[in-house]
């Protein structure tokens, strides 16, 4: 975070309003909040008049925001300044870069993402290309991090990046076309990148099942006997063993929670090797010793 | 009442108190800079924290959670609370370590040193290191107005200035941009704050970011010495503090009185102090071929007594302006009285007020605490955001509270809160009268309070309007046992104690406007008479503080203390007694007023029965004992006002003006105040980007 500051006078345009189907969009929004609670429609209006005047919001809009809902200018100015979702200074045209830098993209090359834009667009963030077609910025996460390192351009977002993909969609943003969203390595939305490891077996999918109504029992039978059969479940490490949930008290509805536990437990064959973590007690179980901190 | 134990104190408290409030009331002192007891909790800079058993197992902010939300022990034990456990000692270290972190330790050149709630909550609760080693925050100062400076890296983040605009003064102007450590207080474009109790943010300020503009490295804290008084700016009688180094005033701050001004005062009455330096008459003058020289005291004295000696007692007349103080106005009176005169007038802008129509029809009888209470209001020809602007202030927590219609009949303006706009001039009023509209909402209140503006009453026909004010404030019951609502609100500081003692024109005596008029009278006396044209002819002595208006048009000037010079009782719209001490003394050969007057009726062959102020108030007290009632409002009787109500007239129609359009130049001490200067034209210019 940094101080954020209106953009100079110069580039401020004279006037702002919304179009006019934004502004029936808007009637509708503030409609529905109760009257009286106008002030509360600050944040979508703000975002749609920062989408309609190219990515930023500027002084005149959010004095017109303000007259809209009746809120004086400083208190919309607090709520455009507060939240950084909300640009102060002109973007690029065509793209505006957010490149995200929190952890985990960062640990899977976020910084090299911010090279490509420091080079392509300017060493600075927040300043518009020479051509005045892009700019960037660094934010937190924006929510993908199974994905990481990724960017969002306006709502969509670009995932599973290497600097070349980011090269290649600043590429096509300059080209004026619309690159498609989404992982960029072909990963199916956040599924493994090695590909599909559960629901892999295609009755799933081929419609024979429908109507069956018997799938999940038939999937715990089936569970229930690879348990059995194949590999019994390695005896817990004693953490675990104190973690392992109390009994459920008589009148619990839900007795399905242990067996899904170990239902679980069973299928993970994958992490076998990697030591058990304990395993969380229910909601309401008392907390031991092992799992506070 | 719940139960509670504060350090093993066990007390009874309403549940809606707050953890805070409970530990005040067990006598544990709480170290807190965003909590206000005057405004909105906002529970943000956490140094308030102590331990709770039966709340969350965590420190806890005490002044944003109630008794009531706290559970009791297993067995019932009632909700304990510590505040003077490890837990809440480490909590406020390490609080109080993180205030620290960007706060710019230059208390040596900021002129909160001395009277810094950090500072003083530092020493007593913090540790004597940091463990910080990085860069501090640095934050731009910003611009608010010229009587509020910014040290914006100073500021601790907790809002109370943000809240005391939005909520007391009533102005949505100063905001909290950015978020986290990069908050930063300012106004929306660095716009000048428009509200006359802007500079109560400065006391508001737990920290130096908000420090008084005008005051600015003049002085510290510890070196001025201080006097309990009153103010005059306004007929408020707002209690202040009059802090002086040596002979000059350095600033003036609020004193607390929940009666009157809370602990808030108007940006006049604050910056005011600069304007006692400057222009001051400081030695008799007398006019010689037209032009004004200096004299000595026997010199001016002696041309007085040669004009008043050859004119009959009928022929001369006074003048009490708007800031004298009761004793020289009842002087005044006493030496005229002896002169054979009785023509004295204190209501210079003609003001249709008569003392003879009884105490009640010319007082705020509802009282500036009583605001409260009622519960609805109706303002006739007044602004009181600009002639009362701390009563304006109590009028609007009155609204903030809900359920509180108001009204108002006179120029249509910005008051802080919404009001009905019924009208402008008597008209409307006397359709009020036949009922109807907000009469009706009036008559459905159980305490409506009907405020009359000087505006309503300056004027021909006021007497008439007055009238008509009593009759609708009888019929729609604002006067009843237990409550009167019937106010009149004065602009002039010296207005009500000038007409408890009666300084109006006695049986065939002239009013002001009759004695100001050409040929009016032979020898006038303005006792500080600033407000009003003096047609020439009449011989002028002018008995003041400052060379404005009057001292102009004077032919013998003698000069006078001050508010702040001399102890004077002043008594308020609503009819308090108060006394306004002395905290420095005159300026060269300047005297206190009564004084003056004393020395004078020696002179002239009459002298006055008193040698000292205290034989003054004794004789003041003997003839109108309630003032004697220090402090005290001493209730009039309404049987005036239902009096005053079957009197007849009807007012001409017209709109009714306003007293004050220039809220920062209402008289002498202001006028002569470059601070005031500044922010009236800083106000009218606003007001003409307005109109634009
Ligand atoms: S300027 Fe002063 S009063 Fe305002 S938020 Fe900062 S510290 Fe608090
Ligand atoms: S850390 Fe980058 S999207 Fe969550
Ligand atoms: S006083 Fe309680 S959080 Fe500030």
């Amino acid at each position: 975070m940094s101080v954020r500051r209106l953009a100079p006078k110069e580039v401020q345009p004279e006037s702002f309003a919304f179009t006019a189907e934004n502004l029936a969009w808007a009637e509708k929004t503030i409609a529905k909040y109760p009257p009286g609670r106008q002030a509360s429609a600050v944040i979508p209006l703000l975002m749609r008049a920062q989408e309609q005047a190219g990515g930023w919001v500027s002084e005149p809009a959010m004095r017109y925001v303000g007259d809209m809902l009746g809120m004086a200018p400083i208190r919309v100015y607090e709520v455009a300044t507060f939240y950084t979702q909300f640009q102060l200074q002109p973007v690029g045209k065509r793209a505006h870069i957010q490149v995200c830098g929190t952890t985990p993209c960062m640990l899977r090359g976020a910084g090299d993402l911010m090279k490509v834009c420091k080079s392509r667009i300017h060493e600075e963030p927040f300043h518009l290309s020479a051509n005045g077609d892009f700019s960037w910025e660094e934010v937190e996460c924006a929510g993908t991090c199974v994905n990481a390192p990724m960017v969002q351009v306006w709502k969509d977002v670009y995932e599973d990046l290497t600097p070349a993909d980011l090269e290649k969609i600043l590429d096509a943003f300059e080209r004026g076309e619309h690159p498609a969203s989404g992982p960029q390595n072909g990963r199916l939305t956040s599924a493994p990148v090695t590909g599909l490891r559960v629901l892999t077996s295609p009755e799933l999918f081929d419609g024979s099942m429908v109507g069956q109504g018997a799938g999940l029992a038939l999937a715990r039978e089936a569970l229930a006997a690879k348990a059995k059969g194949e590999t019994a479940p390695a005896a817990p490490p004693p953490a675990a063993a104190a973690a392992a949930p109390p009994p459920p008290p008589k009148n619990d509805p839900a007795p399905a929670a242990a067996p899904a536990a170990k239902a679980v437990e069973a299928a993970g064959d994958a992490d076998k090797e990697k030591p058990k973590k304990p395993v969380a007690p229910p909601p309401g179980g008392k907390p031991t010793d092992s799992t506070a901190e | 009442m719940a139960k509670i134990i504060v350090d093993d104190i066990e007390l009874d408290v309403p549940p809606e108190f707050t953890l805070l409030q409970a530990c005040e009331a067990a006598g544990a002192e709480i170290p807190r800079f965003c909590f206000h007891e005057r405004l909105s909790i906002a529970g943000n800079c956490r140094m308030c924290l102590v331990e709770v058993k039966g709340g969350p197992p965590k420190p806890t902010a005490s002044c944003a959670q109630n008794v009531r939300d706290l559970r009791p022990g297993p067995n019932g034990e009632p909700p304990v609370i510590l505040t003077k456990s490890p837990m809440v000692k480490k909590a406020r270290e390490g609080v109080m370590e993180f205030l620290l972190i960007n706060h710019p330790l230059d208390c040596p050149i900021c002129d909160q040193g001395g009277e810094c709630d950090l500072q003083d909550q530092a020493m007593a609760y913090g540790v004597d290191t940091s463990r910080y080693a990085e860069n501090k925050r640095a934050v731009e100062d910003k611009y608010i107005g010229p009587l509020i400076k910014t040290s914006m890296t100073r500021c601790i983040q907790c809002t109370r200035c943000v809240r005391f605009t939005t909520e007391v003064a009533g102005v949505a102007e100063l905001g909290a941009i950015g978020r986290g450590e990069d908050m930063e207080i300012t106004t929306y474009l660095e716009a000048a704050l428009s509200s006359e109790l802007q500079g109560n943010v400065a006391d508001l300020c737990p920290v130096g970011a908000l420090t008084q503009r005008p005051y600015a490295y003049h002085a510290r804290p510890w070196e001025l010495s201080k006097t309990e008084s009153i103010d005059v700016m306004d007929a408020v009688g707002s209690n202040i503090r009059v802090d002086t180094r040596g002979r000059e005033v350095m600033r003036v701050l609020p004193r607390l009185n929940e009666d009157v001004n809370e602990e808030w005062i108007s940006d006049k009455t604050r910056y005011i102090w600069d304007g006692l330096k400057t222009q001051r008459l400081d030695r008799p003058y007398v006019r010689v071929n037209g032009k004004l020289k200096v004299a000595s005291w026997p010199e001016a004295f002696a041309a007085i007594a040669a004009k008043v000696k050859a004119v009959p007692g009928n022929r001369i007349g006074g003048l009490v302006g708007d800031l004298a103080s009761v004793e020289e106005a009842f002087a005044l009176k006493s030496l005229l009285a002896s002169l054979g005169s009785s023509n004295i007038d204190c209501r210079q802008d003609g003001a249709k007020l008569d003392p003879a129509l009884g105490r009640a029809s010319y007082l705020f009888n509802a009282t500036i605490a009583g605001i409260e209470q009622a519960d609805a209001l109706l303002i006739i020809g007044s602004n009181p955001r600009l002639e009362a602007s701390v009563l304006n202030a109590r009028i609007r927590k009155r609204w903030l509270q809900g359920n509180f219609p108001i009204g108002l009949i006179g120029p249509h303006v910005d008051l802080t809160y919404p009001y009905d706009y019924l009208g402008a001039g008597s008209d409307t009023l006397t359709d009020l009268v036949n009922g109807g509209g907000f009469a009706e909402v009036l008559k459905g209140a159980q305490r409506p309070l009907i405020l009359i503006g000087q505006g309503a009453l300056a004027r021909a026909d006021g007497a008439a309007v007055l009238a008509q004010a009593a009759r609708l404030a009888v019929a729609v019951g604002a006067v009843k046992e237990g409550w009167n609502g019937f106010s009149v609100l004065h602009t002039a500081a010296s207005r009500v104690g000038a007409l408890d003692i009666g300084a109006v024109p006695g049986e065939g005596g002239l009013d002001a406007v009759a004695m100001t008029n050409p040929g009016g009278v032979d020898v006038l006396f303005a006792l500080g008479a600033d407000e009003i044209d003096i047609a020439p002819g009449a011989f002028v002595v002018y008995l003041g503080t400052h060379g404005d208006r009057g001292a102009h048009r004077a032919d013998v000037i003698l000069p006078g203390a001050a508010y702040t010079e001399k102890s004077g009782t002043y008594v308020n719209t609503e009819g308090r007694v108060q006394v306004a001490n002395r905290a420095a003394f005159p300026p060269g050969e300047a005297r206190e007023d009564w004084a003056v007057l004393r020395a004078l009726s020696d002179v002239v062959g009459h002298r006055l029965p008193f040698d000292s102020l205290a034989q003054l108030r004794a004789a003041l007290y003997a003839a109108y004992p309630h003032l004697a009632r220090l402090d005290h409002v001493t209730p009039a009787d309404a049987a005036a006002v239902n009096a005053l109500s079957s009197a007849g007239g009807t007012p001409a129609s017209g709109p009714f003006a306003s007293a004050v359009t220039d809220f920062y130049l209402t008289n002498p001490i202001a006028r002569a105040s470059a601070v005031m200067a500044e922010c009236s034209a800083l106000a009218s210019s606003r007001h003409a980007a307005a109109a634009e």
